[in-house]
């Protein structure tokens, strides 16, 4: 423990740190290039974006639940898109559901998730004193602002946001005249997409360098916390996958604006031949879904790694199967890369390639039941204390058994035929990508947030808040199953047209929607929650969880540069949690083999002589190296 | 630039006993700079972006038939029904108009962008060994051969747009009429040499691979500057250039595909 003492010691000199010459008000908040700042920079963007995008989804609820009622009273917010008998305008309902996707998928679970939380704890995790290009994640940040102020501005346009979907495919989303959202919209769309891309390029290879090179003296990668790993191979599969988007994104602008032909072929528009041959809508989707594939595990990937780490500290128990862990993240990452087309079965795809693509897409199950296991064994006989971090981690549990599971029926392309589309598919990939990644950040936020501003958040309210939000979620999403598989279609604007859906479910569609406002009001306490305890709530001591990683052992509002003094060295793995004959029920990563003689294992007693050699060894403080 | 500090700060003997644990962490275990390492990684995207549209190249090519003189004629002429045989297209030399040289151009537009690599290698050798005005002098020629290969390839597109004398006629169908009609050059909506998906894409991806050579060339300007003034000699070594010669390496190789895809098969 003396290692951690002396941190502790060195805590009251935290102001006179060589490198804190004072910043200006602009640079220490506002264009900052410290780690910690940008997460919350991040973060609060990230929560700023889920309040727009889980209203835009409340708001065509209410037109799904409640076709017949009078939405007069969202005109101060939606203007002319409610008409004058109080109707929904049918256009604006599809790009309600297009900006409910797009800003949900990209600017709350991508940008807000790992842009928060690989920010905040790469680098407080494998000791570095910030991350390696300051200045290169300040832009990421600053590109994420302008992607989000153009999808923001969009929404105001006169003809609306972008309407295709969130996958905008062609020929929908490359002629303008096609529709209204193909309009400015679309435009402001890619435009936004191609400032997202790169900012994730910008933080991306700052994340992959940092945990490469910035790891503090005996970090290797076998004691790296598994948040570390999944933000990592997050990472990797961003820097694969969006440079196709951004390519998919600049060929779709060329065909609407330069009247290339690159998406499109023999299409007839209001009557009217268009001259374009030769190009192919489906080249699009492949484009498309070799970024969309990979991005749900970009979403879900830091949701996993931070459970891991959560639900490991709060059972006090090492996680099940670390190894196993880090190699079934690895087969996510890989797998990821080779099923995107299992979103195109109803292309017209040839059926043997399709039964090819469904193969590989069923091998996923493999890794992700045994990360599931691995979950339920570290639960197993733990020592479980309910912290609300550790419910939401269990409810991320559940959410992606119960979502996966639909995901194995999804991926059979003779079942998808049937289902593509509906609303299965809407609630298989809202429980097992949607609420399994939000459940993940609000456990990183429960569970980082004394880290992240020295107070600690409410419990009371976090259990309310978990408990409404857990039961809301079921009771939206699970009822949605059976309405897919009655074969209602999802994108629809109503349902009350067609012979086969008339008469059927509208009970069950109200249902979701009454659920679905219930658990968007719940979302209230949380933001409250938030909002209070920065500024109100009670201080935080330096290591509340009790928990190993190299972050608890960083002042309890580390300044710029994390420790004050060395950086700590790491000895161990992160999880010895109630190690047999350890005094305390945590031993920090931080602590030699050399002082726990009456806990170490006979492997770990010969590790001892290997701690001179860690502590010789370079300290990799930025601070330290020539510019 | 830290992989030099490593090697400082660690006593020797120790440094020998971690040859072994490189990953153990306190130490840059590639022997790269995180500098060095982010341009890695940025290549390994950019591959991603250049790849994504040499797929889309390869797609709608196969999509249309190549030129068959069993079917379309012995003589080939440019008609948008078959992809065109790039020897008829870019066999143009500036101030030898007529004269039918089959990719020469092309073919010394690349070997200047290849030599370029060749003294970029030899102004990063120059780096390591601290010589500066070898530096300049190597930086100079790679930039030159940057701008020489921007300034060929305008006239590549130039010509490519302009048309040749006697263009092609085509027939299309307007409102229901077949109409006859002579088109010289390509542009983003026609083209005279084949289907303007053929145009489409030439514009596009060379454009792309332009684009970032005339980033590569200001980096190199950029670097060029800061040797000159002696900002690397301050700061004790040469990286810079190394990692700008990374990128420049790159859009050459990259240039080697979009070649081949164009212009040989």
């Amino acid at each position: 423990m003396a290692t951690v003492a002396q941190n502790t010691a060195t805590l009251a000199h935290v102001e006179e740190h060589e490198h804190h010459e004072p910043h200006s008000f602009w640079r220490k908040y506002i264009f900052s290039e410290d780690h910690k700042t940008i997460a919350k920079q991040y973060l609060i963007s990230g929560i700023f974006w889920s309040v727009v995008g889980i209203s835009l989804s409340v708001m065509f609820r209410l037109q799904l639940g409640f076709p017949d009622m009078k939405l007069s009273f969202l005109r101060p917010i939606l203007g002319s898109w409610i008409d004058e008998t109080g109707k929904l305008d049918p256009d604006f309902y599809l790009a309600l559901v297009t900006m409910h996707g797009t800003i949900m998928v990209f600017f709350v679970l991508t940008a807000g998730l790992s842009g928060t939380f690989s920010n905040f704890l790469i680098p407080l995790q494998v000791g570095a004193r910030d991350m390696a290009s300051g200045f290169l994640n300040m832009l990421s940040y600053w590109f994420f602002f302008l992607a989000s102020v153009v999808m923001f501005v969009s929404l105001f346009f006169e003809t609306g946001p972008a309407a295709g979907g969130w996958v905008v495919y062609p020929p929908l989303s490359a002629l303008p005249q096609a529709h209204k959202g193909s309009e400015a919209g679309m435009t402001y769309w890619l435009v936004s997409m191609a400032l997202f891309i790169v900012s994730q390029l910008l933080g991306g290879i700052n994340y992959i360098t940092t945990v490469i090179n910035l790891r503090t003296r005996g970090m290797s990668f076998s004691k790296l916390p598994l948040t570390v790993w999944a933000f990592f191979l997050t990472a990797v599969l961003g820097l694969i996958s969006f440079p196709v988007l951004l390519s998919a994104a600049l060929l779709l602008i060329f065909d609407r604006s330069f009247g290339t032909s690159f998406y499109l072929s023999e299409i007839f528009i209001g009557g009217e031949a268009l001259p374009n041959v030769g190009g192919s809508p489906i080249l699009f989707q492949h484009l498309f879904w070799f970024l969309g594939h990979p991005e749900v595990y970009i979403v879900l990937l830091p949701a996993l790694g931070m459970t891991s780490e959560i639900i490991a500290t709060n059972a006090r128990k090492p996680i099940f199967g670390y190894r196993a862990m880090i190699a079934s993240m690895m087969g996510i990452a890989f797998l990821a890369f080779i099923v995107w087309a299992h979103h195109m079965f109803v292309t017209g795809m040839n059926p043997f390639l399709g039964s090819i693509f469904m193969f590989l897409t069923l091998i996923i199950a493999v890794p992700s039941a045994v990360k599931a296991f691995n979950y339920i064994t570290t639960l197993w006989r733990g020592n479980i204390r309910f912290t609300p971090a550790m419910l939401f981690s269990i409810g991320l549990v559940s959410f992606f058994i119960s979502g996966g599971l639909t995901g194995l029926i999804l991926g059979n392309s003779a079942l998808d035929i049937q289902l593509h589309d509906t609303y299965f598919v809407v609630a298989h990939f809202h429980l097992v990508m949607g609420a399994a990644s939000a459940f993940g950040l609000l456990a990183g936020v429960y569970h980082w947030f004394p880290k992240m501003f020295g107070r600690m958040m409410n419990d009371k309210l976090g259990y309310i808040h978990f408990w409404l939000t857990f039961i809301g979620i079921y009771l939206v999403f699970f009822p949605m199953h059976y309405i897919g598989i009655a074969g209602f279609p999802r994108r629809y604007y109503a349902f009350t047209s067609y012979d086969f859906t008339k008469h059927i479910f509208s009970d069950m569609n109200s249902f979701i929607s009454v659920a679905a406002i219930f658990t968007f009001a719940a979302q209230w306490i949380f933001v409250w929650n938030f909002v209070y305890s920065i500024f109100k709530g009670r201080k935080a001591p330096q290591n509340p969880w009790k928990s190993n990683t190299l972050e608890w052992t960083a002042p309890i509002n580390p300044g710029h540069g994390n420790w004050p003094g060395e950086i700590p060295a790491v000895y161990r793995w992160p999880y010895d949690y109630s190690k047999p004959g350890a005094k305390d029920d945590f031993i920090p990563q931080n602590v030699p083999y050399s002082q726990t003689p009456e806990s170490n294992l006979p492997h770990e007693n010969e590790l001892i002589p290997l701690e001179k050699e860690i502590e010789a060894q370079n300290l990799n403080d930025q601070f330290k190296q020539p510019h | 630039m830290a992989a030099t500090v490593t090697t400082e700060t660690v006593p020797s003997d120790s440094a020998q006993a971690f040859d072994k644990k490189t990953w153990m962490g306190g130490v840059e275990p590639m022997n790269a700079s995180y500098g060095k390492l982010m341009m890695w990684f940025f290549l390994i995207s950019d591959t991603f972006t250049f790849s994504a549209l040499l797929v889309t190249y390869g797609l709608i090519r196969f999509s249309y038939p190549a030129w068959d003189p069993a079917i379309y004629g012995e003589v080939f002429k440019f008609s948008n029904i078959y992809w065109p045989v790039p020897e008829k297209v870019y066999n143009a030399v500036p101030f030898l108009h007529g004269v039918d040289a089959p990719l020469v151009f092309v073919g010394i537009m690349t070997f200047i962008l290849i030599f370029s690599s060749v003294t970029m290698v030899l102004a990063v050798e120059a780096g390591h060994r601290m010589d500066r005005a070898d530096v300049e002098k190597y930086m100079l020629w790679t930039i030159l051969g940057g701008l020489t290969f921007l300034g060929s390839q305008a006239w590549e597109w130039s010509h490519f747009i302009h048309g040749t004398e006697q263009g092609t006629v085509i027939r299309e169908l307007v409102a229901g009429q077949w109409v006859e009609r002579t088109i010289f050059g390509a542009n983003l909506v026609e083209n005279q040499y084949g289907p303007p998906a053929f145009a489409d894409l030439f514009f596009f991806i060379t454009g792309f691979h332009g684009t970032h050579v005339f980033s590569g060339v200001v980096l190199n300007i950029l670097i060029f500057y800061r040797a000159a003034t002696g900002l690397y000699d301050r700061r004790g070594h040469y990286e810079m250039v190394e990692k700008v010669g990374l990128y420049w390496h790159f859009v050459d190789l990259v240039w080697v595909f979009v070649f081949t895809f164009f212009y040989l098969v």
